[in-house]
Parts: C-alpha cells; sequence; structure tokens
C-alpha cells in the first residue's frame, strides 16, 4: 500500500537555466532520488526519498540543486508541530520503533551558548600565543594523593611516588567512541591515522580492532562494551587505554543494534561474530549490577594489561551522574568519561535520543563539584563528551573542570557528514556510516585524515588564542578555573549547578 | 615526466573529470555553454571506464614509447621536445584512426570536433589538468612516478 500520509520532508529542485543534463546527480544519490529519463534526456528528481544529505548537491558541477524543507504547511499548532503530527504518521504506517541517526536535535537549550569566556584587561596582561608558548598538552589518569620526593647526597631530587599510567595528549580532544561497522573502514583508518598525527587518541568503540588498524594501536583507546565484541586478551594489551562503555549519551540505559546488512566478512572478523548476524550489545553489562561488579571488570583488565594502562569508564550523563561517577572513581576507573543527551549514535529510537538523559554541561559540572567535595577529584580524569560543536565548547568544558572533551559528531562532520541522520540505513551518502563498498569508497582515507588533522590543528591555535586572552599559557591552569566563566540568561539554579557567576558579577 | 594515475579504489564514477575536460577544451570555457551549446562538437579527453563496482578515468599515458606517434602517418602526432607530452595536432590530422588503433589502453577516440582524432594534452596551459583538479574524491593523481623510482 502507497504510504500515502507520509510526506516528504524535503523538496529539491532543479533550476534548469543551470542543469546540464550530467547526471552526476544521478550517480550520486544512493536514495535514488535523482533519475534520467533516456528518452527525454532529462534528469528528474522524486523528493519524497531526499533526506537532505546535499551529497548530489555538493557534486553538481553547476550548482544547479536546491534542497528545501518541504513547505507544506499545517495549521500553526504550537503543542502538535508537523515533526510531530509526521511522527505519528509514520508510526500509524509502520507501527514500530522509529529509529533516528546522530544526537538529539531538540531545541532544548545549548547551555555552551549561555556561557561566556574571560579576557584580560589592564591589571593582568594577555599573552600572544604566536609570541610565547603555550602548552596544551594533557595527561589523562590517576593522579597521586601526594608527591614524595627523594634527595641523594648531591642534594639531586628525584621523584619517589610512582605514578599511575597516563594517556599523553598533545592536545585535550580526543575522538569518541565509533565503532568499525557503524562507520567505514576509510573513516575507522582516518579517525586512527589523525589522532597518531595530532598525538591525541580514538576510540574504537565497541567493535573490536580491525588488524590494520593496529599499527595506530598506541593511538587508540579500545572498548569493552555490554557485547564484549572483538575483546581478547591481545586487544586489551595493543591499545593505549582501554575504556568501559557503560553508557552512551544518545541511548542511555539500552544496547547497541548494528544491523545484520552491515555484519560483512571484515566486520564479523573484528568482532568475532557470524557474519551476516545481527551484532546485538545488551542493555546492561549482565556481569555489572553494582559499584563492586564494576570494580571487578575495572580489576579484571587492570590485571589483564598488568596494570599499565589506564582504565576508563564511560557513563551517560543522567540523573544521578555525580554519584555514578563517584562510584566509578572508587571502583578504581582512572578516566571516567561523560556522555551528554547531545551525543550522537549510529541508530538509536528517536523517542530515547531525544527525551532521556541531562545536558552534558550540567553533568560535568556536577561531576567535577561532587569529585572535589569528596576529595577525590585527583583520583580520575573527567573527559566531557556530547555535541562539542566548536572550540569555545571545548574551552569552555575544560573551564567547568573537564580534563578533556571526545568528539565524535564534529569528527564525522569534518569527513563530510551532513547530519542527515540516517546513519541507521547504512546508506550514507558521503560514505562514512555504510559498508556498502560502492558508498565507502567514496570517502578517501587520506583526505580525511588530512580534514581531521586540520580540524585538529585549527582548534587548537583557537583555544591557545582564548587562552592567551585571558592571560593562561597552559591549559592545565584553565582545568576547573570556572572564575573565567560567567553565564548570560540562566536561572539562579542553572548558574549554581554549573558552579559559575552571573555576567556583570 | 610527471603523469596522471588513477585510483580505481576511489574513483566514484561520477564523471566529473570527463565534464571539467570537455569544458577545459571547448571554446567558451564556460560549463553551462560548453555542455549545452558546445556539447556535440567536443570530446572529453578523459573517459570513465565502468565494470561493475570498478570505475576509474582513462586518459592518454603519455607513453616513453609512444604507438600512436609512430603510427601517425601525417605527423599530426608529436612529442613536446621539452615535456615529454604527447600532442595531437587536429590541423594535421586526416582521421584516418592508425592512432585509435595502436594505442594499446585505447586513450584516444575519435573527436566530435570534425573527421580528426581527440586525446587528453595533459592540460597544455593550465596549471594542473583538470581532470585532476576537479576530482571531488582525489582519485586521480598527477605525479613524476619515475622521479620517485629514481
Ligand atoms: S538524499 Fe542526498 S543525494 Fe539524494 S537527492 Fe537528497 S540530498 Fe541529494
Ligand atoms: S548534477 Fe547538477 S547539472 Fe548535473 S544533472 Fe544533476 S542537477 Fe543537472
Ligand atoms: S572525477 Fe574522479 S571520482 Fe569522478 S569519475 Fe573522474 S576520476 Fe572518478
Ligand atoms: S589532463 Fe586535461 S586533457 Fe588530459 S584528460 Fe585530463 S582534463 Fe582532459
Amino acid at each position: 500500500m502507497r504510504k500515502w500520509l507520509v510526506e516528504p520532508d524535503f523538496i529539491l529542485t532543479r533550476d534548469p537555466d543551470r542543469c546540464i543534463n550530467c547526471q552526476v546527480c544521478v550517480r550520486q544519490c544512493a536514495n535514488d532520488v535523482h533519475v534520467h529519463d533516456e528518452e527525454a534526456d532529462l534528469v528528474q528528481s522524486d523528493s519524497e526519498k531526499c533526506v537532505g544529505c546535499h551529497r548530489c548537491a555538493a557534486l553538481c558541477p553547476t550548482q544547479a540543486i536546491s534542497i528545501e524543507k518541504a513547505s507544506l504547511e499545517f495549521r500553526p499548532n504550537g503543542n502538535w508541530t508537523a515533526d510531530r503530527i509526521r511522527a505519528v504518521y509514520k508510526q500509524a504506517e509502520g507501527g514500530g520503533i522509529l529509529l533516528s541517526g546522530m544526537g538529539n536535535d531538540q531545541t532544548l537549550p545549548v547551555l555552551w551558548d549561555h556561557m561566556v569566556l574571560n579576557a584580560s584587561q589592564v591589571t593582568n596582561p594577555s599573552i600572544d600565543p604566536l609570541r610565547e608558548p603555550m602548552e596544551l598538552v594533557t595527561y589523562l589518569g590517576r593522579k597521586p594523593d601526594r608527591l614524595e620526593l627523594n634527595r641523594d647526597a648531591n642534594g639531586k631530587v628525584s621523584l619517589a611516588t610512582e605514578l599511575a599510567p597516563q594517556l599523553r595528549l598533545e592536545t585535550p580532544i580526543m575522538f569518541s567512541a565509533m565503532s568499525y561497522g557503524s562507520i567505514s573502514y576509510n573513516a575507522s583508518f582516518s579517525l586512527a591515522r589523525a589522532a597518531q598525527a595530532a598525538g591525541t587518541f580514538a576510540n574504537t568503540g565497541e567493535g573490536g580492532l580491525h588488524k590494520d588498524f593496529r599499527p595506530y594501536a598506541k593511538n587508540l583507546i579500545v572498548q569493552v562494551a555490554s557485547g564484549r565484541f572483538g575483546v581478547d586478551p591481545d586487544y586489551l594489551n595493543v591499545a593505549a587505554a582501554v575504556e568501559i562503555k557503560i553508557g552512551q549519551g544518545a541511548k542511555p540505559g539500552i544496547g547497541g543494534h548494528l544491523p545484520a546488512e552491515k555484519v560483512d566478512a571484515q566486520v564479523s572478523a573484528t568482532r568475532m561474530i557470524p557474519e551476516r548476524t545481527d551484532a546485538l550489545s545488551p542493555a546492561p553489562h549482565h556481569d555489572i549490577y553494582s559499584i563492586e561488579d564494576l570494580r571487578q571488570l575495572i580489576y579484571g583488565i587492570k590485571e589483564a594489561t598488568q596494570y599499565t594502562k589506564p582504565v576508563c569508564v564511560k557513563i551517560s550523563a543522567v540523573h544521578n551522574v555525580a554519584a555514578i561517577a563517584s562510584g566509578a572513581v572508587r571502583a578504581g576507573a582512572d578516566i571516567v568519561a561523560i556522555d551528554g543527551f547531545r551525543g550522537g549514535t549510529g541508530a538509536a529510537p528517536t523517542v530515547i535520543r531525544d527525551n532521556v538523559g541531562i545536558p552534558i554541561e550540567l553533568a560535568l559540572a556536577a561531576v567535577d563539584a561532587r569529585l572535589r567535595d569528596e576529595g577525590i577529584r585527583h583520583q580520575a580524569s573527567i573527559v566531557a563528551a556530547g555535541s562539542f560543536r566548536s572550540s569555545a565548547d571545548v574551552i569552555k568544558a575544560i573551564a567547568l573542570g573537564a580534563d578533556a572533551v571526545y568528539i565524535g559528531t564534529a569528527a564525522l562532520v569534518a569527513m563530510g557528514c551532513h547530519l542527515c541522520q540516517k546513519c541507521y540505513t547504512g546508506k550514507c551518502n558521503w560514505g562514512i556510516a555504510t559498508q556498502d563498498p560502492m558508498l565507502t569508497k567514496r570517502l578517501n582515507a587520506d583526505v580525511a585524515t588530512r580534514r581531521l588533522s586540520n580540524l585538529l590543528r585549527g582548534w587548537s591555535l583557537e583555544i591557545k588564542e582564548m587562552l592567551g586572552g585571558m592571560g593562561i599559557n597552559a591549559i592545565e591552569s584553565l582545568r576547573g578555573n570556572r572564575e573565567h566563566l560567567r553565564g548570560i540568561a540562566l536561572s539562579d539554579r542553572d548558574l549554581n549547578i554549573l558552579g559559575i557567576k552571573a555576567a556583570g558579577e | 615526466m610527471k603523469r596522471i594515475y588513477a585510483r580505481e579504489d576511489l574513483c566514484l564514477g561520477c564523471r566529473l573529470c570527463e565534464i571539467h575536460c570537455l569544458v577545459a577544451h571547448s571554446k567558451s570555457r564556460r560549463i553551462i555553454s560548453a555542455m549545452t551549446r558546445e556539447k556535440g562538437q567536443i570530446t572529453p579527453r578523459c573517459k570513465v571506464e565502468e565494470s561493475g563496482q570498478v570505475t576509474f578515468a582513462l586518459q592518454c599515458r603519455h607513453c616513453e614509447h609512444a604507438r600512436c606517434l609512430e603510427a601517425c602517418m601525417t605527423g599530426a602526432i608529436t612529442r613536446d621536445p621539452a615535456t615529454g607530452v604527447v600532442l595531437h595536432n587536429a590541423d594535421k590530422c586526416v582521421g584516418c584512426w592508425m592512432c585509435l588503433m595502436s594505442c594499446p589502453v585505447g586513450a584516444i577516440q575519435r573527436g566530435r570536433e570534425g573527421h580528426v582524432a581527440s586525446k587528453c594534452d595533459l592540460c597544455q596551459g593550465e596549471a594542473a589538468p583538470v581532470c585532476v583538479a576537479n576530482c571531488p574524491n582525489e582519485a586521480l593523481l598527477f605525479e613524476d612516478r619515475e622521479e620517485r623510482k629514481k
């Protein structure tokens, strides 16, 4: 039956004065929107299938294509918005759970946009990062309670305290967990190579480690998630660090699902599961029902890796995130990663993506404050995640208390992602979230690596500029330094939780 | 010498290389005019070969021992002594198709410009070959691999 109530999201128009009938668009759209009518020798389009990914428009050599939001207006209704009505139509057609890719796209306030940074004037000179050294190096891992020093007979001082293993980052930005399987080989490869080039880390996600990526393992954090895909002693030992994934910001409380179509021979070998089977990771780890259980897994991994690498616990930002983070630190986590409700995903039920979890800004501030209050902040580093869109978001997060951030969506966007949110269809026209060989080859790994490296470089330079403006010459000095933030148009309660003053105070 | 190398693992088969080649060899050199008014009269020198999932763009290899040059009886095909580029002069071409038949890679085509052959000139006068410059996935490389071997 024709899905007559499902209306197109976009209307695509082709300027006849510009279109040269070259069919580039026809060859680019994996959703078969464009067709070439041989008889009329004309390219035509069926807007209904368009997901607004701009692939065709980006490659059209004459800029003949424009894509607009379909302007089929309903009677204005602040409650029953067009999106809500359309979701009901879709659900009434299919009866299933509606899926989405990427992060929460709702218009809830983005608190980063309600925070501003400080700059030096007169009394505290600013620093010019082009003339003076500016330090972004960040160490992630457990810091000692106190430092003990040895002084030898000649008065030479050396460190007596044994330091816990640390990750050294040249810039406080890492690539979030994105599994090979959910993203393509070339995308994973590019993330690993860009991380190595920039002296930072990429995260394998729960998809295991492809054998080709082993040479980059010094710059990879491997994940142990509830499905335990691809986990063996070698996997744990080659990596720079191990991350236990408890939750993901886009879908707190639920597991993962990689559809069988995406599980080809390579993905199956990497995940250590049969080919063309659904890769389902359970909602909880079935061996972790308490902080004590978490401690067992953390120490199990530490034992397996002879205490040579930090163990990270990744949780999604939920209501009592501060208590959970505190538990994770007490359970032995060396790094706690917190993923806010705007974090991305390859596939999540839309209703969960858009309604579950709390903003990373509040979660981060709450966790940092709680760990400080309990005197255990030094025992673990905090990594914030969940939609960092610019270097400004990153630096604000560091001032709020993060040691470093994870970027996922921004990295995908750097590789060409247009946030069409259709990752779960496996038909990513940009060659990122797909395993279709005709589509994956669209992402040239050399180009993607270069673009990712450029992004990290650009953001790092901007962070240095902003630090210099504040009169700070090391990112260390900004960490948790909330005096450098002020809030605008926030309630007293928000300011209180964020631990910042209002602008003007 | 610098030659164009195709990376079939990265070629999308979009044919933008063909389009831009055609435009670069048109009179107007403006994409819309070239692809509409002039389209039937210009040959893209670069040709995208397609077989199943594999596609790549093929152009003249500018061979060291150019069979087309040896086969051409009118002297329409010459080698630029300075650059090594194998060039075709349409004014001297009589359309005997000897070059077409002798090219081992099939890089020469019957031109739409008249009863003459048509082949890649590595975009003489351009900073870089336009097919290379306009490939959206860097599936064409313009480099000197002999230098690298040495
Ligand atoms: S889905 Fe993407 S490529 Fe296809 S018509 Fe829409 S914007 Fe163009
Ligand atoms: S790519 Fe642009 S110019 Fe070519 S057929 Fe499509 S709309 Fe027309
Ligand atoms: S422009 Fe590049 S990707 Fe497109 S067909 Fe030509 S060589 Fe292939
Ligand atoms: S180098 Fe120039 S002439 Fe040769 S195929 Fe490429 S675009 Fe055409």
